[in-house]
């Protein structure tokens, strides 16, 4: 059986890495900078590639952000935009810029895993439409980064081929479930990175690796191409060291697409030129019953940030979400109960892991227990129990009742003011093997991140200071539907602040 | 396939005041380009595993999107059924079987597209139309080895996937049909119906028309009884024959002390018998869900009245129609069989070019069977010929003379033909000389006749046809004949 | 409501809920499981306290309706990327276990 394994069996000790000036945010380029100098010819998209897998090859043996690292085809990508360019051709706004993928999106011929036994070695034979967006726009492909098996998980200790570590603390989780991509961006192994947000998959990993991680409202990037695990609630979203390099990262990907139903029938919202225009006069939620539990250097960072925006001419306003802690119920019903079916293909029939056996039957149990990991199996069963005849009522028909009282409630609160502020997880980077024990302590992890899901909401994590150990700390700016620019001028603003 | 609705009735009572309840689930694949949420081709008979995209195999990652097309062509049927179109939504059936590539169907649940229809059946019977909602089709599962192939007991299963994703719409009946004929002729009203709306080509041979029967007994007046479904029935005929198999089954059960139980069986047609497949104790616990991949179906007004307006005349007003026109009974033989070769826009054209309508429908029925909707004759020289004969211009074996030819030829001028063949009816006074001669030279028979011997009657006809060298026209000789008797005995 | 929360997760309900799933678990994932969903199971009745009478279902974020695609050919997957990935395959099909004892 798979269980996330203790620090111990990687022969590493409970003692902080490098936290070299390397490690510091502002020590890697950022992707406006590496685009500006790729396209003005200060440096190749060839060079830039390379000075990315140098430090992968430094590094990566330690973090483990990658499941997969396409070297070959990323110099292919490289050499090709490096030959365009010195032709005078227009490349596209990431022109020779590495990026990294949560191993969950489809690449046409790359393997594409979920940190999974029963798809490992997966080759898909079409490209999500990110993937296309992104090559369109003229991104280099370094690598395939690890997950929580099926995006399940907050610590990417659920991953069948292993964890990944922190960078900023090899003794640490990175957070999850996207921890490969936040890491492989905080390790400078990527100038950027995507990843799925389904409760706060890309929001927790970026502030427990200090970056920054966009979960844009729902609908707004097109889902076509990503492995589902919770259809009504997934999102893709970006990492990078930079608020600038998010907006930039979101305008490539979001806009309509019509081979995802949900996908919102309107064309990418500006975004970077939201990230000047200062707070002055916009309204800060301040959330004043706050669930308890979180760490009180975390909530001392998110204290300044509010002094932050105020003295930055902002209003704070009060605003309750009486209902904010009954989202971990109502995710934990619904995202199993959809998880259920969504996984239900993986049969052993026409892709993947098969364990023969003397009937279907037999084969389906048998394939389905031996590629399964702990987590997923867990899941599985309690959104298929929740699902069943007798109990929908009870479990998932009551879940989707709170998701209603929640989203209400943003709705009332987004009346009174602008963006809310938050922490983004109660708790800095833990160590290894401190939560899978218990599945509620670790579910606890995504408290502030989930509600944002069950609404729709647009919510992004930006690093801001340090907590406990010196290790990061984000803070959350959660907004309406659609709200990516007032949220994006209050991130643009915290991280001046800082 | 032949018109089910006016053949003989094959129905049996049941025994004892017992009464069947019927309803009847039929899927047809709706005649589109594509699938009913990806764009790969919805094509029959092609190489296994070719018309196959990301969507159809389940691969992960993939996600529907509706085919407007099969939308409109479910509301026209559904309209076409007296439906009430209505805001509708998708579910995920789950279950596993190796031709479901996601592991779950998604189809139509608690609000389904079209709602509370009805079809009606001759002798004014009205049958309940439920539902008709749009769900997608599985692939094929082919069983080999083992015992002749079946299911049971095969060694290993073959899956293509083509059919996966074909759209498909389910009409569910009410129970309201009481007997095997009105089974029958419900299916093939609704085949009519399918075929004249163009919504499916509803080939119940190629499996894109499948009927399921619900069967259930009880005594008159009492509640329903505990119903068996009923599957694998692939004709109008195995329709009649299982319902007829499963309701004695039933009876003889019953009344034998035994307790149905709720199952579905399957009809072994070689046999002649359904079998259990699965009771409902192990029942699949089908744990439906809102399909969160797609969203809202709430068609607009104006698109539901468009697509009214764009119906055509529907079988049943078109039989009321030519029944009216041809002073026919709407139920005969003729008019289904007129009605259902599209021929009925034909016999109005030769009525319009001032023929004889009752006529018509009857050389058209007998010599236009493979003619289609459209046949080359032209209706003119159709409507000549029946007038030739209404007015006794030719006999009606000389018009059949005649209409074999312009058939064969693709028209001609009925006259011509005549005249060129010396085809004449002879004129009364000739006609009347010829039966005198008749009865004079056949003496025995005519006795016969006088006496009373019915069967006499045709012997002089025939003689008189003989005499005249066919000229004489048979209806004309036997109304003289009658004539001669009557004034003879008195 | 309290009573159908109070159904007790017994090691047959989490078996009969692992057939539904098509999850063979081991004795001991039966026995973990069983404790864990009961666990999970008694935590989640916080949202027994909401009063959720009059509350209507969300299902999605932002509903839209009438997303269509029109009716048109696009090419697919060519037949080897169809079978590529399968475990098994015979005359251009995928080839599995024998379907014993049910039928769809
Ligand atoms: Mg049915
Ligand atoms: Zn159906």
């Amino acid at each position: 059986m798979l269980r996330p394994r203790k620090m111990a069996d990687f022969g590493y000790h409970r003692q902080s890495v490098l936290m070299s000036n390397e490690m510091s945010n502002s020590s890697f380029p950022t992707v406006i900078e590496l685009v500006t100098d790729i396209r003005q010819g200060a440096t190749t998209a060839s060079a830039v590639l390379e000075s990315h897998l140098s430090r992968i090859d430094l590094r990566e043996r330690d973090i483990h952000a990658f499941n997969v690292v396409t070297v070959e085809k990323a110099r292919e990508t490289a050499a090709r935009i490096d030959s365009d360019i010195a032709a005078g051709i227009n490349c596209g706004p990431l022109a020779g810029v590495p990026i990294a993928l949560k191993d969950n999106m489809c690449t046409r011929g790359v393997p594409t895993t979920c940190s999974s036994k029963i798809l490992e070695g997966w080759k898909p034979p079409y490209d999500a439409t990110v993937v296309t967006r992104l090559q369109q726009a003229g991104a280099v492909i370094v690598g395939k980064t690890n997950l929580d098996e099926f995006a399940m998980g907050s610590s990417t200790e659920n991953s069948a081929f292993g964890p990944t570590r922190n960078p900023f603390d090899t003794s640490r989780v990175p957070g999850g479930s996207s921890g490969g991509s936040a890491a492989a961006v905080a390790a400078g192994f990527a100038a950027a990175s995507f990843g799925s947000d389904t409760g706060g998959s890309i929001r927790q990993p970026a502030a427990l690796c200090g970056v920054v991680g966009v979960k844009p409202t729902y609908g707004l990037v097109s889902r076509y191409g990503l492995i589902a695990f919770a259809s009504s609630l997934d999102q893709i979203g970006p990492f990078s060291h930079s608020v600038a390099d998010a907006a930039l990262l979101l305008e490539v990907i979001a806009g309509h697409d019509p081979l995802d139903s949900t996908s919102i029938p309107q064309s990418a919202p500006s975004l970077q030129s939201a990230l000047s225009q200062g707070v002055k006069g916009m309204r800060i939620g301040r959330i004043v019953d706050l669930p308890e539990g979180s760490e009180p250097e975390v909530l001392a960072r998110v204290d300044v940030a509010f002094e932050a925006l105020k003295s930055a001419g902002a209003t704070i306003v009060d605003v309750t979400l009486p209902s904010l802690s009954f989202g971990l119920t109502a995710y934990y019903l619904i995202a199993p109960a959809e998880a259920s079916s969504n996984l239900a293909r993986y049969d052993g029939v026409r892709y993947g892991l098969r364990v023969d056996a003397e009937d279907i039957n037999a084969m389906y149990g048998a394939t389905r227990g031996a590629g399964f990991g702990d987590e997923v199996k867990r899941r599985i069963m309690l959104g298929t129990y929740a699902l069943s005849a007798g109990y929908y009522d009870a479990y998932y028909g009551k879940a989707l009742k709170v998701r209603r009282v929640i989203a209400d409630d943003f709705a009332r609160a987004y009346s009174t003011c602008d963006v809310i502020l938050s922490p983004t997880s109660p708790t800095v980077a833990f160590p290894f093997g401190s939560k899978t024990n218990d599945p509620l302590t670790m579910y606890l992890c995504d408290v502030f991140t989930i509600p944002s899901n069950l609404s729709g909401d647009a919510a992004m994590s930006v690093p801001f200071g340090t907590g406990a150990h010196g290790l990061p700390v984000g803070v959350q700016v959660l907004a309406p539907a659609l709200g990516e620019q007032p949220m994006f001028r209050v991130a643009a603003e915290l991280e001046r602040a800082l | 396939m032949s018109n089910a609705s006016s053949a003989p009735t094959h129905s049996t009572t049941l025994p004892n005041g017992w009464e069947m309840v019927i309803g009847l689930e039929v899927h047809v694949e709706l005649d589109t380009k594509t699938k009913l949420f990806s764009a790969s081709p919805n094509r029959f008979g092609d190489e296994p595993n070719t018309n196959i995209d990301p969507v159809t195999l389940g691969l992960p990652g993939a996600l529907p999107v509706l085919n407007r097309h099969a939308v409109e062509l479910a509301m026209r049927l559904g309209l076409a059924l007296n439906c009430t179109v209505q805001p509708s939504t998708f579910h995920r059936k789950n279950y596993f079987y190796p031709d479901l590539s996601k592991a779950y169907q998604i189809t139509q649940y608690d609000q389904p597209l079209n709602v509370d229809g009805y079809l009606m059946l001759p002798g004014d019977i009205r049958i309940g139309i439920e539902r008709a909602h749009l769900e997608e089709d599985t692939g094929k599962s082919t069983h080999f080895g083992g015992s002749s192939g079946r299911i049971h007991g095969s060694d290993y299963s073959l899956v293509d996937f083509n059919r996966a994703g074909v759209p498909l719409v389910e009409i569910v009946s009410r129970p309201d049909i009481r007997t095997s004929d009105q089974a029958r002729q419900y299916v093939s009203e609704l085949r009519a119906i399918l075929l004249a709306v163009g919504a499916s080509d509803a080939k119940m041979e190629e499996g894109s028309m499948r009927v399921d029967v619900n069967v259930s007994v009880r005594q008159a007046g009492e509640p329903y009884g505990t119903r068996c479904e009923i599957k694998n029935v692939n004709s109008v005929r195995a329709v009649g024959k299982a319902i007829e198999y499963e309701a004695r089954r039933q009876v003889d059960l019953v009344e034998s002390g035994g307790v149905i139980r709720q199952e579905t069986r399957h009809w072994d047609d070689a046999e002649g018998r359904t079998h259990t497949l699965r009771t409902k104790e192990d029942a699949d616990d089908y744990r439906y869900f809102l399909e969160p991949d797609l969203v809202l179906l709430d068609p607009d007004q104006e698109w539901i009245d468009s697509v009214r307006e764009s119906l055509p005349m529907l079988p049943a007003a078109r039989r009321e129609r030519l029944a009216q026109a041809t002073g026919s009974d709407k139920e005969s033989e003729a008019i289904y069989v007129v009605v259902e070769r599209g021929q009925d826009d034909y016999v109005l054209s030769v009525a319009l070019s001032g023929g004889d309508a009752s006529r018509a429908l009857v050389y058209v029925q007998q010599s236009f069977a493979d003619a289609g909707p459209s046949p080359r004759v032209p209706a003119k020289d159709l409507a000549v010929l029946t007038v030739l004969e209404r007015d006794a211009k030719v006999t009606s074996t000389q018009a059949k003379t005649i209409l074999a030819e312009i058939v064969a030829k693709g028209g001609g001028d009925p006259v011509a033909i005549a005249d060129a063949k010396g085809f004449h009816a002879l004129d009364s006074s000739a006609l009347s000389d010829l039966v005198d001669v008749v009865i004079a030279d056949q003496g025995e028979a005519w006795a016969k006749y006088c006496g009373g011997e019915e069967k006499a009657l045709g012997a002089l006809v025939g003689a008189v046809m003989k005499t005249s060298k066919g000229k004489a026209d048979g209806k004309a000789v036997t109304a003289l004949l009658q004539d001669r008797r009557k004034s003879n005995i008195e | 409501m309290a009573s159908e929360r109070s159904i007790k997760i017994t090691p047959e309900v989490v078996t009969k809920v692992a057939r539904l799933a098509r999850l063979n678990l081991t004795a001991e994932e039966l026995a973990r499981t069983t404790h864990q969903l009961a666990d999970m199971l008694e935590h989640f009745r916080d949202i027994d306290k909401l009063d959720l009478a009059d509350v209507v279902p969300m299902t999605q974020p932002h509903p839209l309706k009438n997303i269509f695609r029109q009716d048109v050919v696009v090419a697919g997957l060519s037949h080897q990327e169809v079978l590529d990935n399968a475990p098994a395959t015979q005359d251009g099909r995928f080839r599995v276990p024998p379907t014993i004892g049910f039928d769809v």
